[in-house]
């Protein structure tokens, strides 16, 4: 029975510039001024180095548990970074050196992590949303606030992390489908790292990309090497600029991979097989845009090495400070804050019982 | 003033809202062009348009999860969800979201949403369309549930649950949707959430019930009245939770005998905590153990059953004799 084959908008494009050997593709280099490529930079070895501390203070017992963002620098900073101020930043839960380009603290990373709620508060100048745990389900948030920024008639855009294990969660389709009806100004950033803990990025779906499962809803998606900060920066500006003009959502899933552990309650080795983590180190972010900098004069061994001692000072103030700050934190009384805008009748019972309770205690 | 049914009570309500504040914007399943399944935004988007009343596609949590982004930037969303036996799908972002982001924020974010939805059985409907979970709600820090009675007071807690800062569930008793006209002023009116009102005193006996079991209580109050010569004092409570107990623990306290009625199920129902606030303020005022008139543990049965497992006005009286007999 012959057939009428229906045109789709079914392409999918790979963008690779900074190859892992530090070679750079001239006709696809982006223009990005020298302060900004050195930003870039130092913040992804702040996120690599704070990363490694947070690590040890878990080992420790200062810290509880948190998840690693070792590996997925370029992909996080390299998206970020086309952001403006006013724009919308919306995380999923690894995402710590995107937090802190948007202005988090170390301090506010650290509490959070040592279970402490203060660690969750942003300032007020700060279009950043909190972390977000369940898998999947920031993503209707970032398209709501879209929506908002429209109806406002605002120039803004959101930014929204989540990675490959997300794309199996319903409320990532009723999103990007919501994204597609309303045509909001949303970014989907995928950091595709392979894994979900232990589920490898080939069966959480079928798709040979998941930069396709955009296209199911009217977007345009495209994937990127994550480990290439010149190409996510790339793909991110162009998307940032499509729906800041109004263009509508894009997904650009970045092809990148979680090094370390899922959490630090997990242990990969047994799943995965270290050949493939050996493959991915010969594919690392920091050290081919270290010899693309290099290359370009921006960075000589001296600055790497007084970067390193800077960073290494910066965390460890931050490190002390917080530790510092933390023996005035724990007030119980402090957990009836913020539930409501006002304390009903009832939960002022139920403090004052806490009160009393505290207060015998202290006796 | 104008008789209306509490649809056009709730309609009256959004029509004045959205009009008084463009940060409104209702969305929801068929609530624009077809005017709500119900009709309860009858006319909105012809006045206010598709940017501001929104047919949103065939997803729950979609819905939700959406209308918490518009909150965080500042937009007051009063999503529809068009029965409450749908809203599962929702309640993971309500429960993981809505109710914490204030908390988990540190107060830097709120959300001033409102998420309505018709609830509860009496309607002869299919399965799924006659539910009533507003305990599973209840159980849910960070969310403030209400249910209305009559179309006044319909009327008057939605515009405060609009304007209130936090999360707000917004069950409407489907069965009193149209069952009677009630005078409501054309002029903004509001009444307070967290608080319970007295809608008949009386001495002997206090009848706490909501939605629209409080006509079925109201009823058996009337019937104890001329059959019985006995005097019941009825409380609506009007938000479930936070649950004004001062009221109905203060009237227990007079009449030391109490029948709570609601046709949720129950156990683990609203009923069991209106039950412990008063054994925790009232207990030595307490004359009978206090009795629940409610739906079964059951699903609620499909319609043929349906007036068998809602308390009737019959029902309660039973069990307000046998509290008086104690």
């Amino acid at each position: 029975m012959p057939k009428t084959e229906i045109d789709l908008p079914y392409r999918v494009e790979y963008l690779s510039i900074l190859d892992q050997h530090g070679e750079v593709d001239k006709n696809l280099e982006p223009d990005i001024p020298d302060e900004l490529l050195l930003k870039l930079h130092r913040a992804m070895m702040m996120g690599r180095r704070l990363d490694e501390r947070l690590l040890q203070l878990q080992r420790q017992g200062r810290m509880g548990t948190f998840a690693p963002i070792i590996g997925q620098e370029a992909a996080q900073i390299g998206a970020v970074a086309t952001l403006e101020p006013s724009d919308w930043f919306v995380p999923a839960f690894r995402e710590m050196a995107a937090e802190l380009w948007r202005g988090k603290k170390i301090e506010h990373v650290i509490l959070l992590y040592a279970g402490y709620n203060e660690g969750g508060e942003i300032h007020s100048d700060l279009n950043n949303l909190p972390v977000a745990i369940p898998v999947g389900s920031q993503i209707l948030h970032a398209v709501g606030l879209s929506y908002a920024m429209k109806y406002r008639k605002k120039k803004e855009v959101a930014m929204v992390f989540f990675g490959d294990g997300a794309t199996s969660q319903g409320d990532f389709h009723e999103a990007l489908n919501f994204a597609g009806v309303f045509q909001t100004p949303t970014v989907f950033v995928c950091q595709n790292n392979h894994w979900a803990i232990s589920l490898p990025r080939a069966r959480q779906t079928r798709s040979k990309t998941l930069a396709q499962k955009a296209l199911a809803y009217g977007a345009p998606g495209i994937q990127v090497d994550g480990n290439d900060v010149l190409a996510v920066y790339t793909a991110a500006k162009e998307a940032v600029e499509r729906a800041r003009a109004g263009g509508g959502p894009t997904m650009i899933e970045c092809l990148t991979y979680r090094m370390s552990v899922h959490t630090t309650a997990d242990d990969p080795k047994r799943y995965r097989k270290e050949e493939e983590v050996k493959e991915w180190l010969g594919r690392d972010a920091l050290i081919r845009f270290q010899k693309y900098l290099k290359n370009k004069g921006l960075l000589s061994d001296d600055q790497l090495e007084a970067l390193e001692e800077e960073i290494k000072e910066e965390i460890k103030t931050a490190v002390d400070e917080t530790e510092k700050r933390m023996k005035e934190l724990g007030n119980p009384l402090d957990m009836f804050e913020h539930l409501y805008a006002e304390l009903p009748p009832y939960l002022r019972e139920q403090r004052r019982e806490l009160e009393l309770e505290l207060q015998e205690a202290g006796k | 003033m104008a008789k209306m049914t509490m649809v056009q009570a709730i309609n009256l309500a959004l029509h004045q809202e959205m009009e008084k504040d463009d940060s409104v914007v209702v969305l929801g399943e068929d609530v624009g062009w077809d005017g709500g399944v119900f009709r309860v935004t009858d006319g909105l988007i012809e006045k206010f348009g598709e940017q501001r009343v929104i047919d949103t596609p065939l997803a729950e949590s979609g819905i939700v999860g959406f209308s918490i982004g518009m909150a965080l930037y500042g937009l007051k969303p009063v999503c529809e969800i068009q029965f409450s036996g749908f809203s599962y799908f929702a309640f993971h972002q309500l429960e993981s979201h809505a109710a914490r982001l204030r908390w988990r924020s540190g107060g830097r974010f709120h959300v001033p949403m409102v998420m309505r939805a018709p609830y509860g059985g009496g309607v002869r409907a299919l399965e799924h369309h006659s539910e009533s979970r507003e305990a599973v709600y209840a159980h849910t820090p960070g969310l403030k549930i209400v249910i209305p009675s009559g179309p006044r007071n319909a009327r008057a807690l939605l515009l405060s649950a609009i304007r209130d800062p936090d999360p707000v569930i917004f069950f409407e008793p489907k069965a009193v949707y149209r069952a009677f006209r009630e005078e409501v002023p054309e002029e903004e009116e509001t009444l307070p959430l967290g608080k319970s009102q007295i809608v008949l005193e009386g001495k002997d006996v206090t009848l706490i019930s909501y939605g629209a079991m409080l006509h079925e209580t109201l009823e058996a109050a009337s019937n104890l009245q001329k059959e019985d010569g006995v005097e019941a004092e009825v409380i609506d409570l009007l938000t479930i939770s936070p649950l004004d107990d001062t009221l109905f623990t203060e009237s227990a306290r007079k009449t030391g005998r109490v029948v709570v009625v609601h046709e949720a199920p129950r156990s683990f129902g609203p009923g069991a905590e209106v039950v412990s606030r008063l054994v925790e303020k009232s207990f030595l005022y307490l004359e009978a153990p206090i009795r629940r008139v409610t739906g079964f543990d059951l699903i609620i049965p499909l319609f043929q059953r349906e007036k068998v497992y809602l308390p009737s006005a019959r029902r309660i009286m039973h069990a307000v004799r046998q509290t008086l007999d104690f």
